[in-house]
């Protein structure tokens, strides 16, 4: 037999690089991941890089254009443009980067539930799902935070609870998919527990459909979360944070465009990254289809 | 048969043909290599080999055609002397479906769903003729007619869907002949067709090359078919022609060992031993090396064929042979020299079924409303057999008989509406696994039909081995590994195949490995749903050999479940026939095969084709779609070819026992059939 010269099942470091690698080998992928990376770079290293305290408010700098000294210029506070830039994914970071999390993960759960289920019980339950989805997000959560306040803490729940709602979709049609399949029935004709099963049959193969869904809602959570400040109920002043940058420089938008643009390709650059990244992660878990190599 | 016409230009010739793809390192790898070939009008041809082999691959290209990635590296495939990549879109157009057309496989897919048949084949006909409008549906009546469809104005208004298997590809032939082409190719034609609707198509296509001087180029696995069809066979291994000649020959005696190899892997009717598996597996493209493809598999391999490939070389016979040593090949055996599978009965029962029946019928959310309760005919009904320890039972059946089922509900994995099963030494059996008990569960296995399903592609083969024995027997540590080593070993599977994962193995280790998984839990009964119909026939042979030596070292009883009744035959100690869900005949195989009774059981043996030039198989009972069962009398009344009445409708036909077991369920009187 020429069974040989197949390789032992690699380690998990082994996978996580090999699928690193994937993401890299396309340019779409390499570019998603550059960005993703740099943002969470400043993310976390901003507060030393930026050159200006983002409160420092001086009234003779107000609404100045790019110069030397202020290479994005000033908003209308005379505060520096580039380092509220700089500083002002923080809090979104933070919060999206815990709430995607345990979106995926009660989302997820609820969804292989649902799928295991099935009958009526999943009939009605997706139907309750259906009409949850059917509301505009905005008017949901606004809601909630007009009743629980605003901080950290009414967030990250919040946004978590509404974007685990559409991840219940996605676990339950890769469950059904799942389920009907022969290991699936093999397992259960041997008597394994319900845990057992989901466990191990079912879990390891809905995984890679929940890491793809996680990463398209985590943009999906950025834009929101950037929304909410937008309209003042997400970060408070004088915090920077680029929805808020937007909201409030878009008054000047006329004669100072740089307010509005820099905190707009900072937050477009992060969403493009992170779509980017979870279109080249679709493809080298080969969950999109349609992208496989004939041979 | 022969219609040689070999002093006309062939109309399909293929020339040093070679098509590959380029490999993620940049090597061109080829899947195609070097194939010569010709066809002349009036003639047909089979190309035979196993999956991987590049017979589709060939007869796609005889198209112009190749799959998305691969690409043409030399020679030409020419249609009546032009070439067939050379040419441009509009050209290609022009021959494709209206001089040269394709049967594909599954026509049921090939088949536009929402339209009807008879606007599909007037779009043909609209396409590649000049037919006026108004002629074209008394053409389509009369194409219909021809492929023998019953009713040909009925079925033209019908949707695809409402067709059988049989029919909607028996509608894909009139299409293809729409336009009285020159020749045809057809892609695995009759795969997936039950044995009485293959044997119908074949004969239909048998007629329609020898009165319309076509010429065939008939691409299947399956070597019986081939016999009936073809003048010529070609034998392709590892992307090359390695044999080529007149089908007679080719069949009877072939002078190449891989397709010596391939006939004795073939389980026959007439021949109750275990088929001689063809061991190894074909190189992937790209890794044949610089000898002979075959050497690694071939019994005369000598030093010279591990160094310099072989050229076709011309026999006296006319044959065209890829072999060093072509006077050598006729020692290699030709039929199985292969044990008789071993007979060991005890007196014991160990599985009895008592008038088991099975329902798909759903109360529908209307019916519950009302409080009505459907009315449904059981799906499987009256299904009484007990088995003994050690004992092999075949169930045999065209697909929908609820063979499968009847394992399914044996194994808990459904519910049956009435019935008992009863497990000696468990007493009666609960009805679905959730209810058994562990040492219940335990001792009734199941082995599934295809191990791409049946095997989680996440767990290692190792893990997945390893779960029967931590459930069933606590194992853990050492003791484990060393129980999983023991069961990999017990199927031919070496220890390095523990870490890896199902992708990495071929679909016969695959299957390997979920017997492996079947036996470690020491079952009594194992229940085999299919387990080599997704398997290549030499593969298919080692499997079967596996199995039968499983069953010898511990007395397991199985179940073996099969559409293939020459397979069921090399297997089984007693054969039981399903017809929609009902028993028609159970007796020893010897008894059934040699001397089959029920007419049903006469129709499904007389339609099964052998690779051996013979004559024509009898010809099978009316081609007719059964959606359910009939409520009342015989479920064979409206197919039987030996039908005498109303009685048949209306009554339950009675048991007649004969001797050894052997018992039919017909009116008609055992001497009489």
């Amino acid at each position: 037999m020429t069974a040989a010269t197949y390789a032992a099942r690699p380690s998990l470091f082994a996978r996580v690089t090999a699928v690193l690698g994937e993401i890299l080998a396309r340019p779409s992928g390499a570019t998603g991941l550059a960005l993703v990376a740099l943002h969470l770079f400043l993310a976390i290293f901003s507060p030393l890089l930026a050159p200006y305290d983002y409160r420092a408010v001086d009234a003779n700098l107000m609404l100045n254009g790019p110069s030397a000294a202020h290479w994005l210029g000033t908003d209308h506070l005379g505060r520096d443009t580039l380092s509220r830039t700089l500083l002002g994914g923080r809090e979104a970071i933070l919060v999206t980067a815990i709430a995607t999390p345990l979106a995926v993960l009660w989302g997820g759960f609820a969804g292989i539930f649902f799928g295991l289920v099935g009958g009526r019980t999943d009939d009605v339950l997706m139907r309750v799902v259906d009409a949850f989805l059917a509301l505009p997000w905005i008017l949901k959560m606004l809601v909630l935070i007009v009743t629980f306040g605003a901080g950290i803490e009414v967030l990250i729940p919040t946004l978590a609870f509404f974007y685990g709602i559409p991840v219940i979709r996605v676990a339950r049609a890769a469950t059904h998919d799942v389920v009907a399949r022969d290991f699936v029935q093999a397992a259960r004709a041997r008597g394994h527990g319900a845990a057992t099963i989901i466990w191990r049959e079912l879990l390891p193969n809905v995984r890679d459909a929940l890491l793809v869904e996680g990463a398209m809602r985590w943009s999906w959570m950025l834009l929101a979360f950037s929304s909410l400040s937008f309209l003042g109920f997400g970060v408070s002043p004088p915090t920077p944070d680029w929805g808020l940058m937007i909201a409030d420089a878009r008054g000047f938008m006329s004669f100072a465009p740089h307010g509005v643009l820099a905190p707009v390709v900072a937050l477009s650059s992060l969403i493009i990254g992170i779509n980017l990244t979870a279109d080249a992660l679709a493809k080298a878990l080969g969950i999109d289809r349609s992208q496989k190599a004939p041979l | 048969m022969m219609k040689g016409a070999e002093t006309n230009d062939p109309i399909i010739r293929v020339s040093e043909l070679s098509v590959g793809f380029t490999s993620r390192a940049g090597h061109t790898i080829p899947v195609l290599r070097d194939v010569d070939l010709a066809v002349f009008s009036g003639q047909s041809i089979g190309l035979v080999g196993e999956s991987g082999s590049g017979k589709s691959t060939l007869a796609l290209a005889m198209l112009g055609y190749m799959k998305r990635g691969l690409r043409l590296i030399r020679g030409e495939a020419r249609f009546a002397g032009s070439d067939m990549f050379a040419m441009t879109g509009r050209e290609l157009e022009a021959i494709r479906g209206g001089r040269l057309a394709l049967i594909p496989q599954n026509s049921g897919q090939s088949l536009t769903p929402s339209l009807r048949v008879g606007a599909q084949l007037s779009e043909a006909l609209e396409l590649h003729t000049a037919l006026a409008e108004s002629e074209r549906e008394a053409r389509i009546v009369r194409l219909l007619e021809q492929v023998r469809l019953p009713d040909p104005a009925e079925i033209a208004r019908r949707y695809p869907h409402e067709l059988s298997g049989g029919q909607q590809q028996r509608v894909a032939i009139a299409m293809a002949l729409a336009a009285e082409p020159e020749a045809l190719i057809l892609d695995e034609p009759t795969t997936g067709l039950d044995v009485t609707t293959q044997a119908h198509i074949l004969e239909l296509l048998r007629d329609l090359a020898s009165k319309a001087g076509m010429a065939m180029v008939y691409v299947s696995h399956d070597l019986g078919a081939i016999a009936r069809v073809c003048d010529r066979v070609v034998v392709m291994y590892a992307g090359e022609v390695v044999l080529e000649g007149w089908a007679r020959e080719v069949l009877r005696d072939p002078a190449h060992p891989y397709a010596r190899g391939l006939l004795a892997s073939i389980p026959k009717l007439k021949d109750p031993r275990l088929p001689t598996a063809l061991e190894g597996r074909p190189p992937a493209p790209g890794q044949a090396g610089r000898g002979c493809a075959f050497v690694a598999r071939c019994a005369i391999a000598a030093d010279k064929c591990r160094i310099t490939r072989p050229e076709l070389v011309l026999l006296p016979s006319g044959a065209r042979v890829r072999c060093h040593f072509p006077e050598r090949v006729g020692d290699l055996p030709l039929c199985s020299t292969g044990a008789y599978a071993v007979r060991e009965m005890a007196q014991d029962v160990i599985l009895s079924l008592g008038d088991l029946s099975i329902t798909y019928a759903r109360t529908g959310l209307l019916d519950q409303v009302l409080g009505r309760k459907p009315v449904m005919t059981p799906t499987v009904e009256g299904i009484s057999i007990e088995l003994a320890r050690g004992e092999t039972l075949g169930l045999v059946g065209e697909s929908g008989s609820g063979k499968s089922t009847i394992l399914k509900t044996v194994a808990g994995l459904m519910k049956p509406a009435g019935g008992r099963i009863e497990l000696a030494g468990s007493g009666p059996l609960p009805p679905l696994v959730e209810n058994r008990r562990p040492d219940q569960l335990r001792r009734i296995q199941l082995i599934f039909q295809n191990p791409d399903e049946s095997l989680n592609p996440r767990q290692t083969i190792a893990e997945i081995i390893a779960q029967p024995l931590k459930l069933y027997f606590g194992m853990a540590g050492e003791a484990l590994r060393q129980r999983t080593e023991e069961l990999l070993e017990s199927v031919r599977l070496g220890v390095h195949y523990m870490e890896r994962l199902p992708s990495q193995l071929s679909g016969g280790e695959k299957q390997r490995v979920a017997i492996a998984r079947a036996f470690a839990a020491q079952p009594d009964l194992v229940l085999c749903d299919e387990v080599t119909s997704a398997l290549d026939v030499s593969v298919q042979a080692a499997v079967l050999d596996l199995l039968d030596r499983l069953r010898r070292n511990r007395n397991t009883t199985y179940v073996f479940v099969s559409h293939d009744l020459a397979v069921v035959r090399a297997l089984s100690d007693r054969v039981a026939v399903l017809y929609q869900g009902r028993l028609c005949e159970i007796g020893p195989a010897a008894a059934v095969y040699s001397a089959p009774s029920h007419p049903y059981t006469q129709v499904l043996l007389g339609a099964v084709l052998e690779p051996g030039p013979g004559p024509a198989p009898p010809q099978a009972a009316a081609d007719v779609v059964e959606l359910s069962p009939p409520a009342t009398g015989c479920a064979f009344q409206r197919r039987c070819p030996k039908r005498i009445g109303p009685l048949c409708d209306s009554d339950a036909p009675p048991w007649r026992s004969g001797a050894d077991g052997h018992s039919i369920r017909c009116h008609i009187p055992w001497q009489e059939l």
